[in-house]
């Protein structure tokens, strides 16, 4: 612990580096994971999809119960196959994009789906369109399900991205890994604990953003 | 005005669900469809909007084929209030209001204006209401609500799924009797459903009743309770029709006036007025007219003024009040009359057993004498 405290205090920019890293990889990761997770969830809610509905949501189970480093192999050898870079940014992105699928993914779909039926047959029989159903009633209604998902993943994905540090990523994985070859616990320590903080802190911060795009309406009093 | 010819709904499997359904609303009718639960009429209902695409026969609105009017279109334009409220739950009251409105692209000003007048019609505060959310509304007043919402872009006509379904019988009378007088004001075309063969005696000009997806009587609810084609109409209609009859008349039909006195006459004064009009109860009212409460000769003797003898009560009944309404408050609370009062509380009449018993013989002989 204590060798912790005196690294960090006397390179504060060396753990600064790390912790800079490792959120532009997540941010990068999160945003283009959230896009594809709803839009993709919204889309197999249609009429007529529970057959690729059903498909998708299992190849995303699928994927969460591969072990992180066989992930990260893997995609080294199908990127190296398209002749892209197999180590750095690009593969560590993608990995924690194909993570964060599944809660994103199931959230959104099972959130669209559980709407009450009440309310879209009132939303209906009003005259409204596929689309103003969507976003007027569907979606308002499935925020606090799909939120859900989404403090789920990024705390998920900020724990795996430390991983990434491994095919040369960056992030706070690098500290722990080094930590570990070379046997020097504060380093381990050190990435370890600011892995927790920032996932702790990065909830926290959903937290308020759930709060302020769910529906005032639907809020718990 | 709503005409249904022939139609018919079948399902992919081969369950008719509507078998040739032939029946016409008119303008300013409101058609009640009755019948036991999976007799087609949700159904029915629900194919004039066409969130149930229909499988045969043709269904005219204001004379045009419905399945010809763009679907959205033909929704916008026929209010539409279903079972368990509907409000959407992250609206505001006013902006559930304002659903169709928008829908149909009014400016917001319209709009906002139009919810308001919606509001104060189905007797809500529009300053109170119109920025709450559904979770903080009571039962009675999401139906309310609801019922604004169906109103909102000033349909001419009205589906209403068993709208008063899901409240307490207390509050469902009410709802009911306002709605009544929303309708005498708003005259619109409406197709109520509901299960209830009370509701629909009391709600209805006419009743189609419907037994397995067919239409099995359609005609005003006197004729069904008196004049029944067939014995499972006679059996729906039950064999106590002589009480559902008394959904049919109304306080105002039978009601008469009753002796007074004012609250700050002599007992003495009170005991010459019950002697004079042979009774032994006088109902209390101020200069206005207000209605203040009973005094019962029994208690004559407890005081020198009308007022120190007099016995309130807070249950009265308004002149649009059905008889079987005021029979079973006037059985539940033990009251021998019924003082009939308006908004303001202004003494306007009485019932009492008699009465009742009399108009009771009176329509029962009549009808079946017709």
């Amino acid at each position: 612990m204590l060798g912790a405290w005196e690294y960090l205090v006397k390179y504060p920019e060396k753990l600064a580096g790390w912790t800079l890293e490792h959120l532009w990889l997540i941010t990068i990761a999160i945003a283009i994971a959230i896009i594809l997770g709803i839009v993709v969830g919204i889309f197999i809610t249609g009429k007529g999809k529970e057959h690729v509905a059903d498909t998708v949501l299992y190849l995303a189970e699928i994927m969460m119960t591969i072990p992180s480093l066989a992930l990260f192999g893997l995609l080294m050898l199908i990127l190296g196959s398209m002749g892209l870079t197999v180590i750095g940014f690009l593969p560590a992105v993608i990995a924690l994009i194909v993570y964060g699928q599944l809660p994103i993914l199931r959230n959104t779909y099972t959130a669209i789906r559980g709407v009450d039926p009440a309310m879209i047959e009132a939303g209906r029989g009003m005259g409204m369109s596929e689309r103003q159903l969507l976003f007027k009633v569907k979606l308002p209604l499935a925020v606090p399900v799909i939120m859900a998902g989404l403090r789920n993943a990024i705390v998920l994905l900020i724990g795996i991205a430390a991983i990434a540090a491994l095919i040369g990523a960056g992030g706070l994985g690098v500290p722990i890994f080094r930590g570990l070859r070379n046997a020097r616990m504060d380093l381990i320590i050190l990435g370890g604990i600011s892995v927790s903080i920032l996932a702790l802190l990065t909830d926290t911060l959903m937290s308020l953003v759930e709060r302020w795009v769910t529906p005032k309406g639907l809020k718990r009093r | 005005m709503i005409k249904l010819d022939r139609v018919t709904k079948v399902y992919p499997d081969g369950t008719e669900a509507v078998k040739e359904v032939s029946f016409e609303v008119e303008a300013g009718e409101l058609c009640v469809l009755l019948g036991p639960s999976g007799c087609g009429k949700t159904t029915t209902m629900k194919m004039i909007n066409r969130l149930i695409p229909i499988t045969g026969g043709k269904i005219y609105i204001d004379g045009r084929d419905s399945i010809k009017i763009d679907e959205n279109e033909l929704r916008r334009s026929i209010g539409y209030a279903i079972q368990d409220i509907g409000l959407f739950p992250h609206m505001t009251v006013g902006q559930n209001i304002e659903t169709v409105p928008s829908l149909k692209g009014w400016p917001k000003a319209e709009r906002s204006k139009r919810a308001e007048e919606l509001l104060e019609l189905v007797g809500m505060d529009s300053g109170e209401f119109i920025d709450k959310y559904p979770s903080e509304l009571s039962g009675g007043q999401c139906q309310r609500v609801g019922v604004a919402r169906a109103l909102g872009a000033d349909p001419s006509i009205l589906l209403m799924d068993e709208p008063f379904g899901a409240i307490d019988p207390i509050t469902r009378v009410r709802l009911q009797d306002e709605f009544l007088k929303i309708q005498q004001e708003i005259k619109k075309t409406i197709i109520f459903v509901t299960h209830d063969i009370f509701e629909a005696i009391k709600m209805g000009d006419k009743v189609a009743l419907m037994k397995q997806g067919q239409l099995v009587q359609y005609d005003t609810p006197a004729n069904l309770l008196y004049r029944p084609k067939n014995e499972f109409v006679e059996d729906f209609v039950g064999a106590d029709r002589a009480l559902k009859g008394l959904q049919l008349i109304r306080v105002k039909e039978v009601m008469s006036f009753p002796p007074t006195v004012k609250a700050e006459e002599t007992v003495e004064a009170a005991g010459e007025r019950m002697e004079q009009e042979g009774t032994n109860w006088l109902v209390v009212v101020n200069d206005d007219g207000k209605f203040l409460g009973w005094v019962d000769k029994a208690e004559l003797g407890k005081g020198e003024m009308v007022k120190e003898v007099i016995s309130s009560s807070a249950i009265t009944a308004t002149v649009n009040t059905v008889l079987n309404e005021v029979l079973s408050l006037m059985l539940s609370h033990g009251l021998e009359n019924m003082v009939i009062v308006n908004e303001a509380n202004i003494l306007e009449g009485v019932i009492s057993f008699d009465i009742i018993r009399k108009a009771l013989t009176e329509v029962t002989q009549r009808r079946e004498s017709e």
